[in-house]
C-alpha cells in the first residue's frame, strides 16, 4: 500500500509541471492584450503602455517569463491579479469554498441517488424500473447543463417560485463568514430562517450540476452490479441463507464499489468544469465565475494561478481515490 | 421416511434459442447419515438439479416436482423467505471452484460468522468461538489468526476448507457437495474428501456427492445414482453398481475405466451428450448405445420397476440374460 501511493505521489510532479506551462500558455495564446482590456474605454497614451508592458514584464522573453512564473509558484508566490492587485492566492481562498460547497453537495446529490438506483436498476434488470432509470440516465447525461438550468429555473423558480434563482443567500441576511460554507455559517449564526435560505440557494444548482454525475455513477453502478450479481460468491451467499437485501447491498455492492469509486474519482474533473458553467448561470460567488470573468478581462495571473489549483485540487482528489481504492480493495491493501 | 425426498423434477431454461430441459425426471433420495453419489459426464445435469433443490437458479429456469421434501416438508410451495431458513442451516451445499466461491472483499472469519449470527443468532463472542472451532474442524492450521485473512491470500485448498467450513457452520443434516475437489491437487483431494466422511459420521448428516470421479465413488458411497442428459438412468448401492451395472450408459462409463488406479478422470465414451439441439427422439443415449435398436430410436424408455437398478432402458432386462451382445 505504502509503494503504491509512493508511485502515485511520484507520478504528481511531471502532470503539476505541464499543468503550469499549459495554464502559462493557454491565457497568452487567446487573442487581446490585457493592458488594453484595463485601460478600458479611455485609452492609454504611449509612454504609459510602455511602462505597463515594462512592470509586467511581458517585454522579457516568453520562456523567461514562465520560468519567473514557475519560479513563484513554486514559492508559494502565484502572482497579483491585474485588475484587484490581490494576490491571486487570496482571492482563489475567499471564493473556493462556495465552489467546494457546491461540488461537494452535487456529489453528494449524485452518489445518494446513482448509488441506489444503480444497484435496484441491476437487481431488477430488463423490468421497466431499470428501463426507465437508464433512458433517463441516458438523457441527463447528455443533457447540455445550461439548457437542463433554464428549464428547472423556468419550472421551479419561474412557474412555481418553489426556489431564488441566483447567489447563496436572501440578502435579507447578512452574518461573518466563519468557514466560508454557507450551509454551516448561516446555522451558527442562529438567524432564523438563513438556514432554510442557504439550502434553497442550493438546490437547483445542485441538482443541475449533480445530474451528469448521478447519470455516470447510476450506470456505472449497474454494470458493475450485473457483473458481481454473476460471481460465484454471489451464489455461495445465497446458499447462506441471506436476504436479497443483505446480498445486493453489502456482498454485491461492496465489489461494486471498486470500479464506481474509481469512476467518481474521474468524475471530479469535469464537476469542477460543470462548476463553472454552474456558477454562471446561477451567479454563484465561486471560482468557476471568478475565472470566467477573469478570462475576458485577460487577466493573466488569475486565469493561470486559477487553473493550476484546479489542477492540483483534480490530482490531490485521484490521490485521495487512489488512496480510497486500496482501502475498499482487500488485494491492493495487504499486498 | 427420507431426509431428502425428490420425485420427478424437471428443470426447463428458458433460452433465447428456445426452452431447454436441462434436468428431467429425476428422482432422488438420501437418509440420514448416508452418503449417496451422483455421477454422469458433463451436462448430465448434476448441478443444476441440486441447485434447483436449493433454490439457487438464475429466474430463467422452471423448476416443477412431483414432490420435493425435506425432512417430511413440503420445499416447492415455500415461501423465498421460509426457503432461507433452511438452506445455509439444515441444508448446505460445497461448490465447485473454491477461489471464486468466497467474497474477495470481505475476510474468511467475517463470512463464516455471518451465516452463525443470522441462522443461529449467536453473540460475538459465541460467534468468534464456533468459527475458530469449526476452521480447527476442518484442518485449518492456526484458526485464531486466519479468520482475519481474505481469500486471495490463501491457498485454493485452504479456501475450499472455508467454505466446507462455511457449509458445515450451523450443523446441517443435509450437506451436498458439488465437485468439491475438482479444482484442488491431489493430496489436498483425498484430505478433503476423508473430511467430508469424519463430518458425515460425526454428525449423522446425509451427504450427496456429485463427483467425476469413480474411484472416490468405489471408496467412499453407498449408493450411486447414474445421470445422462439430465436424466436418471440408473441406481444402484455402490457394490452392486460396480458388479452389475445394469444400464449400457453405465457400463460404457465402468469399462472405460482404465485399470481403476491409474488414472481417477472419469473415463471417455466416445461421442458426446447430447446438447439443447441434439436431443434424440428416443432413448437419449441411443447414439452412442451399441445395444440401440430402432424402438429405442423411436421410444424414450422409463425405469424399471423394480430391481434392475431402475435402469432406464427398454432392453435391459434382455442384456441382463446375455441375450443382446
Ligand atoms: N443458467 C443456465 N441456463 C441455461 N442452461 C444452463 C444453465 N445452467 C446450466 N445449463 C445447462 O444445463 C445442462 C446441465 O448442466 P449442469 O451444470 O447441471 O451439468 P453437470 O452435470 O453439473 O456438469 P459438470 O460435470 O460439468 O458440472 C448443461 O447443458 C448446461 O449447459
Ligand atoms: S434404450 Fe436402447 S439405446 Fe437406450 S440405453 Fe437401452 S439399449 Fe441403449
Ligand atoms: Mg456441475
Amino acid at each position: 500500500m505504502f509503494g503504491y501511493l509512493l508511485t502515485r505521489i511520484g507520478l504528481f510532479v511531471p502532470t503539476f509541471l505541464g499543468v503550469t506551462l499549459i495554464s502559462f500558455m493557454f491565457i497568452r495564446v487567446l487573442p487581446g492584450d490585457p493592458i488594453i482590456v484595463m485601460a478600458g474605454e479611455r485609452g492609454m497614451t504611449e509612454e504609459r503602455y510602455q511602462e505597463m508592458v515594462e512592470k509586467l514584464g511581458f517585454d522579457k522573453p516568453v520562456l523567461q517569463q514562465y520560468w519567473e512564473y514557475l519560479a513563484g509558484v513554486l514559492q508559494g508566490d502565484l502572482g497579483e491579479s491585474f485588475v484587484t492587485k490581490k494576490p491571486v492566492w487570496e482571492e482563489f481562498f475567499s471564493l473556493f469554498p462556495a465552489t467546494m460547497e457546491l461540488s461537494l453537495c452535487a456529489m453528494i446529490f449524485a452518489i445518494a441517488l446513482g448509488l441506489p438506483a444503480g444497484v435496484i436498476a441491476a437487481v431488477n434488470r430488463g423490468k421497466f424500473f431499470d428501463r426507465a432509470l437508464m433512458s433517463s440516465a441516458l438523457v441527463g447525461y447528455s443533457m447540455p447543463i445550461f439548457w437542463w438550468a433554464l428549464l428547472l429555473i423556468i419550472v421551479f423558480s419561474g412557474n412555481l417560485g418553489w426556489t431564488p434563482v441566483s447567489g447563496r443567500i436572501d440578502l435579507l441576511y447578512y452574518f461573518p463568514n466563519v468557514t466560508g460554507f454557507m450551509l454551516i455559517d448561516s446555522l451558527l449564526s442562529g438567524q432564523e430562517g438563513a438556514f432554510a435560505s442557504a439550502v434553497r440557494h442550493l438546490i437547483l444548482p445542485t441538482i443541475v450540476l449533480g445530474t451528469v454525475p448521478l447519470a455516470v455513477i447510476a450506470r456505472q453502478t449497474r454494470s458493475a452490479m450485473l457483473e458481481v450479481l454473476g460471481e460465484d460468491y454471489i451464489r455461495t451467499a445465497r446458499a447462506k441463507g441471506l436476504s436479497p437485501t443483505r446480498i445486493n447491498g453489502l456482498h454485491a455492492l461492496r465489489n461494486a464499489l471498486i470500479p464506481v469509486v474509481t469512476v467518481i474519482g474521474l468524475s471530479v474533473g469535469s464537476l469542477l468544469a460543470g462548476a463553472i458553467l454552474t456558477e454562471t448561470i446561477f451567479s454563484w460567488p465561486g471560482i468557476g465565475k471568478w475565472m470566467v470573468d477573469s478570462i475576458f478581462r485577460r487577466d493573466y495571473p488569475v486565469v493561470q494561478g486559477g487553473l493550476l489549483m484546479i489542477a492540483v485540487i483534480v490530482m490531490l482528489v485521484n490521490l485521495l481515490v487512489d488512496v480510497l481504492y486500496g482501502i475498499i480493495n482487500p488485494k491492493i491493501r495487504r499486498r | 421416511m427420507s431426509l431428502l425426498q425428490i420425485r420427478n423434477l424437471t428443470v426447463e431454461f428458458a433460452t433465447s434459442s428456445g426452452s431447454f430441459r436441462a434436468v428431467d425426471g429425476v428422482d432422488l433420495s438420501v437418509d440420514k447419515g448416508e452418503l449417496l453419489a451422483i455421477v454422469g459426464e458433463s451436462g448430465s445435469g448434476k448441478s443444476v438439479s441440486m441447485l434447483a433443490l436449493m433454490g439457487l437458479l438464475p429466474w430463467t429456469a422452471t423448476i416443477t416436482a412431483d414432490e420435493m421434501s425435506f425432512e417430511g416438508r413440503d420445499l416447492s410451495g415455500i415461501s423465498a423467505r421460509e426457503r432461507r431458513k433452511i438452506i445455509g442451516k439444515d441444508m448446505a451445499m460445497i461448490f465447485q471452484e473454491p477461489m471464486s466461491s468466497l467474497n474477495p472483499c470481505f475476510t474468511v472469519g467475517f463470512q463464516i460468522k455471518e451465516a452463525l449470527r443470522i441462522h443461529l443468532g449467536l453473540n460475538r463472542k459465541e460467534r468468534h468461538e464456533r468459527a475458530v472451532e469449526l476452521f480447527d474442524q476442518v484442518g485449518i492450521p492456526a484458526p485464531e489468526s486466519r479468520l482475519n485473512t481474505f481469500p486471495h491470500q490463501m491457498s485454493g485448498g485452504m479456501n475450499q476448507r472455508v467454505v466446507i467450513a462455511m457449509a458445515i457452520a450451523c450443523k446441517p443434516k443435509l450437506l451436498i457437495a458439488d465437485e468439491p475437489t475438482t479444482a484442488l491437487d491431489v493430496t489436498i483431494q483425498a484430505q478433503i474428501l476423508d473430511l467430508l466422511i469424519r463430518l458425515r459420521d460425526e454428525h449423522d448428516m446425509g451427504l450427496v456427492l456429485i463427483t467425476h470421479d469413480m474411484g472416490v465413488v468405489a471408496e467412499t458411497a453407498e449408493r450411486v445414482q447414474v445421470q445422462y442428459a439430465g436424466q436418471k438412468v440408473e441406481e444402484q448401492p455402490v457394490r452392486d453398481l460396480f458388479r452389475t451395472p445394469r444400464h449400457p450408459y453405465t457400463t460404457a462409463l465402468l469399462s472405460a475405466l482404465p485399470e481403476r488406479a491409474t488414472s481417477k478422470i472419469l473415463p471417455t465414451i466416445p461421442g458426446v451428450v447430447p446438447g439443447q439441439f441434439d436431443r434424440p427422439k428416443g432413448c437419449l443415449f441411443s447414439p452412442r448405445c451399441r445395444f440401440a435398436d430402432a424402438t429405442c430410436a423411436q421410444t424414450p424408455p422409463t425405469p424399471h420397476a423394480e430391481g434392475f437398478g431402475k435402469a432406464r432402458c427398454h432392453h435391459v432386462e434382455k442384456i441382463a440374460a446375455g441375450e443382446l451382445v
